[in-house]
């Protein structure tokens, strides 16, 4: 009895906690220039990095630069400043649930790095708010704007207001093998300048044995990277955007170039298809293109960094110099690129945002603002080149590294960013879907139709998609 | 056999005196952990089921009752029912085939051997099931490597992925592997209470190794079968370490349940439909349970 | 596989061969099920002492480096401290709670007992899933235990305490009433004969449940990923996933020396528990 009357209590509490704690985040950022008289500030810095693991070049910036450096300048003013880092250094998935739980509490880091991809769903959800309402007009005063190319600036802006300050960005270009294409008799300084001739050189290239010729990311097991290094580098190389005039691309005729596209690498034997398929099979494909049995590869600057860097790559090439070649990604022909261009890429980067919560809305600024200093962003890449959101900076750090020289100067100015709202990563599991189905052999048309139903199902109904060519 | 003989005669004999009063008392601490961290989330979670809720974006600040829109949605994608089906395999093939036999067959050889085999044996087994399934899945993905891996050494199969070739059937040998050693354990403490008169007595009478099984062993242990058949049953049905093997793939020929809605409620932040997804597999566990129940009921009358 | 049983019933040469026969190829399905079981196992004892670790299974270039790597991590040594921490409030509070309940379910009759348990039962399989990750953080906000090692276990407990007074009552039931009897008709108190009676013929079980459960514990990641904020206070099973790249690519120095690290106090502690109270569900019980 007693055990029946204890199930009814714990219904009762459930309904009545049911009703008051589900969307109950309202957003109202206070006055924003609260505390600004402080003398004692308390604030807490969270990225997805951590010592030791992952990203932690970037926690050790931010403990021994960031933090040091920020209450120095703080106690000059006559203020005790106490800074704290939360790492994390997961997933990216994860980090962006575990900061979303944060903000949906209104507790959580008062400066947050996010995606950029995130920003419209953020806020939308009323996790974020634009800068001018959190910090009043001092967003707008800030002298490090003038150095951030609008291109850039996209990466941190949804419906046209600013929500934070962009922390860097990459973009998508063709690595190729200089020795695989001198056995296969193609040119060391290759350029494509149309897909056919990514397909040609896939076709001499098959003639190796044992050699994949073309890598172009697909499938679901990849996630994100297949969206990324595949089916929108090449979607806008047709002309379109995923999202473009408030609807979504349906199974219109750019998508079925890029699913036509793939058709011809995995239908053709131009690719090695367990790479799509495996758990581990971005990682493959990368110790693959180390060990010369991938001819052609598309990727971010990460993979020139991070993967086949001799020195602390993940699938370090010590030749890399050498025998790494790069090329601009053509549109499907020339001029046929998104805005008439001949060559395209996509690009993402994370920012960093200031919590609308946050006790301390201008010295959390201040710490933004420090943090985004050419100073303090030449500490964070330390001695190695990187691009970084600033021109200033890029302009003295990538002069000695030509691939991030070519990045920056040829490929930011055409790239695009992905549309931040909620529903993409589901529009983007279909593309990816799209693909697997090419891999594992369906027809175009069977994989359009799958896809066009996904996307009509994930932004809530055909009126959203654009099906047309 | 005083065990079996009080416990049928009088299964619920407050033989110590407690009262009603202590048994209460006893059962109170239990029931108000498991209210307010189990019953109160899990209640929680249910109703999202009904709601558009979603991690991030406009649905997040003001989710809408969407009625049983997630329930039909989910019933009506091949996906959804791709991977319910790849479930009930997985559950049938390394829960009920895999670990039960696998587990009973250890149990039983192990009263007849030398002590040093048993210890190995049990140990080995054990270790599979207590390592961390963030360790497990590195050594799996190790031990079925395409080119270097220990099986395709081991069998003369260098080049073949058994992740792609033959997901499910390695994530089947995987979970048997794991979980092995629940039902050994069991087991074996249930073949104990199994008199070894009676067993020598239908040996005597010519029964073969089956026979013996069927009329002497499994009435003894009939209850320890319906235990473990649940338990795992529910465990297998709720597993997520496929997920760390395959990922799902290739192209969803994994995709349990558990990793379907892990891609829907973290991936793509839907956790209105991953809660309603929650409900439909409480459901089916459910009438697992029912069914175990009534097939091997005896025991409980 | 069947067992060997006593020699055949059967006289003469062909019954003798017949057994030896039998024998044989009962130690050769012994041997497969230990190959079986083991060599998946060969990675973690040799990668950790690879100089370039792999996800394949080699016999290392050997070299303790990477166990230097991880002296080096801030968190690494620290998150198996939490571990124990969390792991054995979770386990504690588990075998406790799970035995006074399942002792008393199992003794006295209190209606609806059994469509109870299995409902909880059923309940735990939600709160262990993704999809209840929303509910348990705002619960755990509005209690002030974010950021808490001791609400992590709170957690875990809840959800793994179901199966556990469910497999506890099963045994309970099984055990015989007769020694309690015995022991009340020489004039002990109740709680006199659950000390001295009870609890001696239940510390197998016990036992095993208690490593069940730290075992679960010892393995989360996704309660204390999404309940903790300081990163000294991270578990194991959160540290590992830090061990990658920028891009997602597994830095196997680290993982594989830190795989062996975070496994060794989990088999310690069955090790322990196995040696002093038998790892044996039902164990006291002899016929």
């Amino acid at each position: 009895m007693r055990l029946a009357r204890g199930i009814t209590a714990v219904a009762a509490i459930t309904a009545l906690a049911l009703a008051s704690a589900c969307g109950s985040s309202s957003s109202g950022a206070g006055d924003a220039n609260r505390n600004e008289d402080a003398k004692s500030v308390n604030l807490t810095i969270a990225t997805n990095a951590i010592a030791g693991g992952k990203n932690d070049q970037e926690a050790a910036w931010i403990n021994d630069y960031v933090i040091p450096g920020f209450v120095k300048q703080m106690k000059a003013k006559g203020i005790t400043a106490t800074v704290k880092f939360q790492p994390s250094g997961v997933d990216d998935e994860k980090y962006k649930a575990k900061q979303s739980l944060d903000l949906k509490t209104r507790s959580g880091a008062d400066i947050m790095s996010l995606d950029g991809i995130w920003v419209g769903e953020f806020a939308q959800a009323g996790y974020i708010l634009p800068l001018d309402k959190v910090v009043g007009a001092a967003a707008d005063g800030w002298d490090g704007w003038a150095q951030i190319a609008d291109s850039v600036k996209a990466n941190t802006t949804f419906e046209d207001k600013l929500y934070g300050i962009p922390a860097g960005t990459d973009g998508r270009v063709l690595f190729y093998n200089k020795k695989l294409f001198q056995k296969a008799g193609l040119p060391a300084d290759w350029q494509p300048t149309s897909w056919a001739e990514i397909l040609d050189a896939g076709r001499a290239l098959k003639k190796l044995p044992g050699v994949a010729p073309l890598q172009i990311d697909a499938g679901t097991a990849m996630g994100e990277a297949t969206t990324m290094q595949g089916t929108l580098p090449l979607l806008v190389g047709t002309g379109a955007e995923i999202f473009q005039d408030g609807k979504w691309q349906g199974a219109s005729q750019p998508v079925r170039d890029v699913l036509e596209f793939y058709k011809a690498i995995y239908g053709g034997g131009l690719g090695d298809k367990s790479y799509q398929q495996g758990a581990k099979g971005r990682d493959e494909s990368f110790a693959g293109f180390a060990k010369g049995k991938v001819g052609v590869l598309l990727e971010s600057d990460y993979f020139w960094r991070s993967v086949v860097n001799p020195d602390n790559g993940v699938a370090p090439m010590a030749s890399r110099d050498a025998d790494v070649g790069y090329a601009l990604l053509p549109a499907k022909a020339p001029g046929s690129g998104v805005g008439g261009q001949d060559f395209v890429s996509m690009s993402g980067g994370a920012g960093y945002f200031l919590n609308p919560n946050t006790k301390y809305p201008q010295q959390a600024w201040e710490l933004m603002t420090f943090m985004n200093s050419p100073e303090a962003i030449k500490a964070a890449i330390a001695d190695q080149a990187r691009i970084t959101a600033r021109d200033d900076v890029n302009k003295q750090v990538l002069g000695g590294d030509p691939m991030l020289s070519l990045i920056s100067e040829k490929v930011l100015p055409i790239t695009k960013f992905r549309p931040g709202l909620a529903v993409y990563p589901q529009v983007s599991v279909a593309l990816q879907q799209a693909t697997a189905d090419i891999v594992s052999g369906k027809s175009v048309d069977e994989a359009a139709a799958t896809y066009q139903k996904a996307v009509e199902k994930a932004v809530g109904g055909a009126g959203n998609v654009s099906s047309g060519s | 056999m005083a065990a079996q003989a009080t416990s049928a005669a009088a299964p619920e004999t407050d033989a110590a005196g407690l009262g009603k009063a202590r048994a209460t008392a006893f059962v109170t601490p239990a029931l108000l952990l498991v209210g307010a961290f189990l019953v109160f989330p899990a209640l929680w979670t249910l109703y999202l089921g009904i709601t558009d809720y979603r991690l991030t974006g406009i649905a997040a600040a003001d989710p809408q009752i969407v009625g049983l829109q997630n329930y039909t949605d989910a019933l009506t994608d091949p996906q959804f029912r791709n991977a319910l089906a790849l479930t009930l395999l997985f559950v049938l093939g390394s829960a009920i085939v895999g670990q039960t036999v696998l587990g009973f067959s250890i149990a039983w050889s192990m009263r007849a051997v030398p002590k040093t085999v048993k210890t190995v044996v049990e140990s080995l087994v054990l270790l599979a099931w207590i390592l961390p399934s963030s360790i497990v899945a590195f050594l799996w993905i190790a031990y079925l490597n395409r080119d270097n891996g220990t099986l395709n050494s081991v069998l003369g199969t260098s080049g073949f992925d058994w992740l792609l070739g033959h997901p499910m059937l390695s994530i089947i040998v995987f979970n048997t592997w794991r979980g092995t050693a629940f039902s050994m354990l069991l087991f074996s403490a249930a073949l104990n209470a199994v008199p070894p008169s009676q067993l020598e007595t239908a040996r005597l009478a010519g029964a073969d190794t089956f026979a013996q099984f069927r009329d002497v062993v499994f009435p003894h242990i009939r209850g320890h079968v319906l235990t473990n058949t649940l338990l795992i049953s529910l465990w297998t049905f709720n597993d997520f370490s496929p997920y760390l093997l395959t990922a799902g793939g290739p192209n969803h020929a994994s995709e349990t349940l558990p990793v379907y809605i892990y891609n829907s409620a973290l991936y793509s932040g839907e956790l209105g439909y991953g809660s309603a997804i929650s409900l439909i597999m409480l459901l089916i566990n459910l009438l697992i349970a029912v069914f175990y129940l009534r097939l091997l009921k005896d025991r409980r009358s | 596989m069947s067992a060997p049983t006593a020699a055949s019933t059967r006289g003469g040469d062909g019954a003798v061969v017949g057994v030896v026969v039998r024998r044989v190829l009962f130690y050769a399905a012994i041997s497969l099920v230990m190959a079986f079981f083991a060599l998946p196992l060969l990675w973690l004892v040799f990668a950790p002492f690879d100089r370039t670790p792999s996800l394949t299974v080699r016999l290392p270039d050997f070299t303790l480096d990477n166990f230097r790597l991880l002296q080096d991590n801030p968190y690494a040594l620290t998150s198996l401290r939490n571990s124990i921490f969390i792991a054995g409030t979770t386990m504690v509070l588990v075998v406790v709670f799970a035995a006074l309940a399942a002792y008393a379910l199992s003794r006295v009759h209190i209606p609806g007992r059994d469509g109870l348990l299995y409902a909880l039962l059923l309940l735990s399989s939600i709160v262990t899933g993704t999809a209840a990750m929303v509910p348990i953080f705002l619960l755990m906000f509005q209690l002030n235990l974010i950021d808490s090692r001791t609400g992590v276990s709170l957690v875990l407990a809840g959800g793994l305490l179901p199966a556990a007074i469910f497999i506890l009552k099963d045994f309970m039931d099984a055990t015989p009433r007769s020694y309690e009897e015995s022991a009340r008709v020489f004039g002990a108190s109740p709680l006199q004969v659950l000390r001295h009676v009870v609890l001696p013929i239940a510390r197998p079980g016990l036992a095993t449940i208690a490593v069940w459960a730290l075992v679960n514990a010892w393995g989360d990641f996704l309660i204390a990923f999404i309940l903790l904020r300081d990163p000294e206070k991270s578990p194991a099973g959160v540290v590992m996933y830090t061990f990658y790249t920028e891009g997602g690519q597994a830095n196997l120095p680290l993982i594989s020396a830190f795989s062996l690290l975070y496994a060794i106090p989990v088999v310690a502690m069955y090790l322990f528990v196995n040696k002093r109270y038998g790892f044996r569900f039902h164990g006291g019980i002899k016929s």
